[in-house]
């Protein structure tokens, strides 16, 4: 790798790190329940739309917060489902797209309210204008606005506070942190050469006469949101690999900010909301450790290239590009695999299946643990979690009932993490051993490849990525509907959990600190949380990547 | 009970053998979910033994008999722990019914004494109780004042004096009279004694699960599913690669990652944590009582009794008159010479410690006066005449004024002083002289400011209760190294201060023994009552402690963290093992038909089988290796909660990485002439 690429890597995690922190102190500042100098710019337009709304700013309970996601969330997906189905006969619609096929809508639909994203439709020709903006802008706002609400709830649970009100900080968080940035990014990016226009699809005669139709859209503003809110859909089929969607080098490292801003920011934010800024730091750095070490590990195997493709003669000294952009390289197409994966974005500007065995492993195995940052609020709330076994753990090798924030960890929230920590390997193991069963003939690759194919798309449907290790004929009802099932419930079980979890802990006395207690804000809990992390995780997914891209990575390199 | 302690004799271990075995029963296995798993796995394969192609299958005969054999193993030794630590309660239970066999007692109706079998009394009958007979039931002493020996319960063989009213008044059944004779009430009726609560709570046959021990339950069942679906799922991938997986290796995997190391050991924890409360002759009467003492904040302790000696000890001589220190000495020591008392004896260590001389021989033949409560003096009243008196300022004052002698003007002033310092003055007199005063002070007892160093260390809050004022307890407080105290402390002081702590979210502990400590024994979290005291008090009290000595609170606190520390270092162990376990199975399933795998098999295991049996008999015998961790608890020393964590990562956590890495490549080196 040239020196170049080494520095752009260097000053893109440079540049994320010094913008999480003051990130983080806005995100707290924007959801405190107190009156900010933030009420004065933003309050007459939120007091309009409460009105408008009809919602009253009242604390809610964990279950009407919890009910509250959930209903308000379902009831988007029927709306944006008709929407998709009947999107032929509505207005905005120039290039003509035709309605959607009912399981196709109901996956696109549940993709994109579960910010997971996930296309079985190819973006420029399978949606009217209509239904991108509509459908698909509205709910890239809504889906990122309601975990990261829930997020905050939790949060504000762990330090003893109401929970609060969904719909007065879903309203903030739309109005305050995703438009504002989104609306900035959105002028760069048309500055940077990104399409942003309401005109049809262009017909043009190309110089050897043949007719050629160029797909455009309001792709800026569409653009913003993806990354911001790490929704990660494109808006053409090739996602941030389109020239138009991705114009060159500055864009792309503006991309991967945008992924990484929410996800690094949040941890701060707790920290200043528990009120122990250490807290939050040491989140920080242990889930930046993981991300280092995903990320040298990915860089290196990429860097190392194709053993076979060597074998043949194939010159590897640049590394394994095949599917990657020349124009951005192997360091800035690697990197950006594993932002997207971390992040639980879902965009790509390199296709993932033709990453390196070792280099698809990083991607899947940061969506089997969801915790490297993860997804605006979902992520965190899966870290919160982890947090909360390891100290479980701790609490219990020094002897003490564990406690956590001051709140002591007892039977009911153990049995409601434990429920928790079940959901993400059932819905990545059953459906994939389900669908390698049933569906054999739709994977394109035969072997561990194919295994990979089928594990990856369960993996990112259930952590909210989106993205798609492609080759799969993944246009059938089948997946449609076994993807759809998972998005659906990857994203709210643990949401009805999580809350469950807080309120649980709000109503709890906190217990005083003293040189007894365990604490969870220093290296040596860092430590333990990286291991209960990685543990848990390695132990549950071990023998499914070991037939996967573990398999295919010794059996190339033998 | 004390004489109970060998844990380890073969009648209990034989017991334990044959409970294992019963124990294999499916509905008692249900109980316990991770090993039930196992029991199912087990059958699985004995099915498979019989019927080897069952499942089209093509493993032969001999692994299929190994793994149900190591699998019934697995289950016997994880049946013979709990089994084990159970019976432990059990032979003790045994010793204490003997105890309980049938008095007869001397009920009292109106004057007269009938005799009626104790499981006749009910609760306010009253009986007689003489010299050599055993006391029929549960009750208090309401005339007379006897020495009772309790050993039966206690295991102490001194006699305890007990008379009617006061704080030492409760009796026990089935305790013996040795001397003098009482009239007891009873206060329980049969079935509800104190014996009978002891029995059952040292049987475990009412031991409910713990909160803790529930929550942790919950983690590893779900940690189990999570394997199960791991195991289950494993096939359908193999199939899309062609590869066809053998049942028994598939249930091989599942239970050595599934945590059966903690799975199996976990009541056995709970059941001796409870044991280890037992054997310290503290009864706990519930385990919850003591998973509570090992996250306590804060301890009250009474100073007298607990912290100090109390107004005892020997400090200082202070002269009156013109008389000079040295000569208080000498003729306090002359006293003293014969004096048994504390106070006595601490004259002469003071004579010692100053350097003093004196003379014994001078009260050779002299006439020991012993303290009476009708004089409050001692003393000796020599050959040649010459009496020589120590005690109480008054009665020394009066009796030199009925001998015509004179009170030195400085007596009174020095003798106040050293009352309000917290300290009890002795005046001391030969005739019609006062010499002076001995200074008796309150003597913090050795060793108290080392443990409340630990307990600081651990996090633990001490807090002082005394009837001195605020001057003295200060004084006091510091020499113990209290961190905080109550001084003129009267009962309801005590409820307002654990209420306060608890409002903060501290959790309390008290130790009490008087009728008026009852409701702050109560509002406590962890009350430790003193059998020496009131039934009040050991009623409200969720802890007994059978020597009645205050300070063991403290090692109940550690006890209390002991057994939530043992449960977490062993989960840790359990969990750390599946690492090796994934690179012994995982190569050895798949590398038949995908040789590069071999590149995991790190342990160079000598062939796939030999790779799944040794996981496997590692994972059985990891259980009987852990077993007297399990029961002993592990190594609790007071420390800071990072140096402890610290230190059970490394030992636990990595401990449990790398030692199934040697014990499977160990085993596999037998293994491999077989398979």
């Amino acid at each position: 790798m040239t020196t170049m690429a080494w520095i752009s890597v260097a000053l893109l995690l440079l540049i994320a790190c010094l913008l999480a922190r003051p990130t983080g102190h806005y995100i707290a500042h924007a959801f405190s329940n107190e009156r900010t100098g933030l009420d004065r710019w933003f309050g007459p337009l939120e007091n309009l739309i409460y009105r408008l709304c009809g919602i009253r700013q009242e604390n809610q309970s964990w279950k009407q917060y919890a009910m509250s996601v959930v209903l308000s969330n379902t009831l988007m997906i029927l709306i944006v489902y008709t929407i998709f189905r009947i999107q032929g006969m509505l207005p905005l619609n120039p290039s003509g797209v035709a309605s959607m096929e009912p399981s196709l809508a109901f996956n696109t639909a549940i993709s994109f309210m579960t910010n997971t994203n996930l296309q079985h439709y190819s973006g420029e020709t399978g949606l009217s204008y209509l239904s991108q903006m509509i459908g698909i802008v509205f709910m890239m706002f809504v889906a990122p606005a309601s975990l990261l609400s829930v997020a905050i709830a939790f949060i504000r649970g762990l330090a003893g506070k109401p929970l609060g009100n969904f719909f007065v900080d879903l309203v903030r968080g739309i109005t305050r942190i995703l438009l504002p940035i989104a609306f900035v990014a959105a002028l760069v990016f048309v500055a940077l050469g990104v399409p942003q226009t309401l005109e049809p699809t262009a017909v043009v005669k190309t110089v050897e006469g043949a007719t050629q139709e160029i797909a455009r859209g309001p792709v800026g503003s569409f653009l913003a949101i993806k990354e911001l809110g790490n929704n990660g859909g494109g808006f053409f089929g090739v996602n941030s690999a389109h020239p138009f969607e991705n114009p060159g080098a500055i864009s792309n490292m503006l991309q991967m900010l945008l992924m990484l801003l929410l996800p690094t920011s949040l941890p701060f934010t707790y920290g200043i909301m528990v009120g122990n800024k250490k807290q939050g730091r040491v989140l920080f750095v242990s889930m930046a450790m993981m991300f280092l070490l995903f990320l040298g590990i990915s860089i290196a195997s990429e860097q190392a290239g194709n053993p076979a493709l060597h074998a043949l003669g194939v010159n590897q000294m640049q590394g394994s590009m095949e599917g990657k952009e020349v124009r951005f390289g192997l360091a800035q197409s690697a990197m950006y695999s594993v932002v997207t994966t971390a992040s639980e974005t879902g965009a790509v500007n390199n296709m993932h299946d033709t990453l390196t065995p070792l280099g698809g492993l990083i991607t899947i195995a940061n969506m089997m643990l969801n915790t490297v940052f993860g997804g605006v609020g979902a992520g965190f709330l899966n870290v919160l979690m982890y947090a909360m076994i390891a100290v479980f753990l701790s609490g219990l090798m020094v002897g003490r009932t564990p406690e956590f924030l001051g709140k002591k960890i007892e039977g009911r929230e153990m049995k409601l993490i434990a429920v928790t920590m079940l959901i993400h390997p059932f819905l990545i193991l059953i459906p994939t051993a389900i669908a390698l069963f049933t569906n054999a003939d739709t994977i394109s690759n035969a072997g561990f490849h194919g295994l990979t194919q089928v594990m990856y798309e369960y993996t990112s449907s259930a952590a909210n990525n989106g993205s798609g290790f492609e080759g799969l004929g993944d246009a059938t009802s089948f997946w449609n509907l076994t993807t759809g099932i998972v998005m659906y419930l990857g994203r709210f079980c643990s949401v009805i959990t999580m809350l469950a979890v807080a309120g649980s802990l709000a109503a709890k006395k906190p217990v005083p600190e003293t040189s007894g207690t365990f604490r969870t804000d220093n290296a040596l809990f860092a430590g333990v949380f990286l291991v209960a992390v990685l543990i848990v995780g390695a132990l549950t997914f071990f023998p499914a990547l070991v037939l996967g891209p573990i398999a295919e990575q010794l059996t190339l390199l033998s | 009970m004390s004489t109970n302690k060998r844990a380890w004799n073969r009648a209990v271990v034989n017991q334990a053998l044959k409970e294992a075995v019963i124990k294999l029963n499916p509905k008692t296995m249900i109980q316990n979910p991770i090993m039930f798993v196992v029991e199912v796995g087990f059958l699985v394969t004995l099915f498979l033994v019989f019927m080897p192609t069952a499942f089209g299958n093509t493993v032969s005969f001999g692994f299929n008999i190994a793994v149900a054999l190591i699998l019934l193993f697995t289950l016997l030794f994880a049946n013979f722990a709990e089994a084990l630590a159970e019976g432990r309660g059990k032979a003790q239970a045994d010793s204490l019914k003997k105890t309980k066999q049938e008095i007869t007692a001397n009920r009292l109706v109106g004057l007269d004494v009938v005799k009626v079998p104790s499981t006749d009394l009910r609760k306010g009958d009253i009986v007689v109780v003489s010299q050599g007979e055993m006391i029929p039931g549960d009750g208090e002493v309401i005339k007379g004042l006897a020495s009772v020996d309790e050993s039966a319960i206690t295991g102490e063989s001194a006699p305890v004096l007990k008379e009617a009213g006061g704080d030492f008044s409760s009796v026990t059944g089935g305790t013996r009279v040795i001397s003098d004779q009482i009239e007891v009430r009873i206060t329980s009726d049969p079935g509800e004694s104190f014996l009978d609560r002891m029995i059952s709570l040292v049987e475990g046959a009412k031991r409910q699960k713990t909160p803790n021990e529930i929550a942790l339950n919950t983690v590893l069942v779900s940690l189990t599913l999570i394997f199960l679906v791991v195991v289950v799922t494993l096939p359908f991938f193999a199939d899309y690669l062609n590869i066809q997986l053998e049942v028994p290796v598939l249930i091989a995997l599942l239970v050595c990652l599934i945590p059966t190391t903690i799975g199996g050991l976990l009541s056995a924890i709970g059941i001796a944590g409870m044991d280890r409360v037992t054997q310290f002759n503290v009864l706990a009467m519930s385990g919850k009582a003591v998973e509570a003492s090992g996250d306590i904040n804060t301890i009250i302790l009474d100073k007298t009794g607990t912290i100090t000696y109390g107004n005892r000890m020997a400090s200082d001589f202070i002269a009156v008159g013109t008389h000079t220190s040295q000569e208080v000495g000498y003729w306090a020591a002359l006293s003293s010479v014969q004096d048994d008392t504390p106070e006595g004896r601490s004259v002469l260590e003071l004579m010692k410690k100053l350097n003093y001389s004196y003379e014994p021989a001078v009260i050779r033949d002299g006439t020991f006066m012993e303290f009476k409560a009708e004089t409050r003096m001692s003393g000796v009243d020599l050959q040649d005449g010459r009496k020589i008196r120590k005690g109480a300022v008054d009665a020394v004052k009066q009796w030199v004024l009925s001998q015509g002698g004179e009170i030195p003007a400085n007596l009174d002033p020095n003798s106040d002083a050293i009352a309000s310092a917290g300290g009890t003055p002795l005046a001391v007199a030969v005739d019609h002289t006062i010499y002076g005063l001995i200074y008796l002070k309150d003597t913090v007892k050795p060793g108290m400011r080392e443990r409340f160093d630990q307990m600081r260390k651990m996090g633990i809050k001490t807090i002082m209760c005394t009837g001195d004022n605020p001057l003295t307890a200060a004084t006091i407080a510091k020499e113990a190294g209290v961190d905080d105290f109550i001084a003129e402390s009267k009962p309801e002081d005590k409820i307002a201060v654990i209420r306060r702590e608890q409002a903060e979210g501290k959790l309390v502990a008290m130790t009490g023994d008087g009728t008026n400590d009852a409701p702050a024994l109560a509002q406590a979290d962890v009350g430790i009552a003193m059998n020496s005291g009131t039934i009040a008090a050991k009623e409200a009290a969720n802890m007994i402690d059978l020597d009645s000595d205050p300070s063991k609170i403290i090692e109940v606190v550690s006890i209390g963290k002991q057994l939530l520390m043992t449960r977490g270092a062993l989960t840790t162990f359990s969990i750390a093992n599946d690492i090796a376990k994934y690179f012994a199975i995982i190569p050895a399933m798949f590398m038949l038909a995908i040789p590069e795998l071999e590149a995991l098999n790190i342990m160079k295991l000598h062939s796939p089988m030999s790779a799944i049996l040794s996981a496997l008999i590692f994972n059985a015998v990891i259980i009987p290796i852990l077993i007297p961790l399990a029961m002993k608890g592990v190594a609790y020393k007071p420390m800071s909660s990072s140096q402890l964590l610290r230190r059970n990562l490394l030992v636990y956590g990595l401990g449990g990485i790398i030692v199934p890495f040697a014990g499977i490549k160990l085993i596999d080196l037998f293994v491999q002439f077989w398979a």
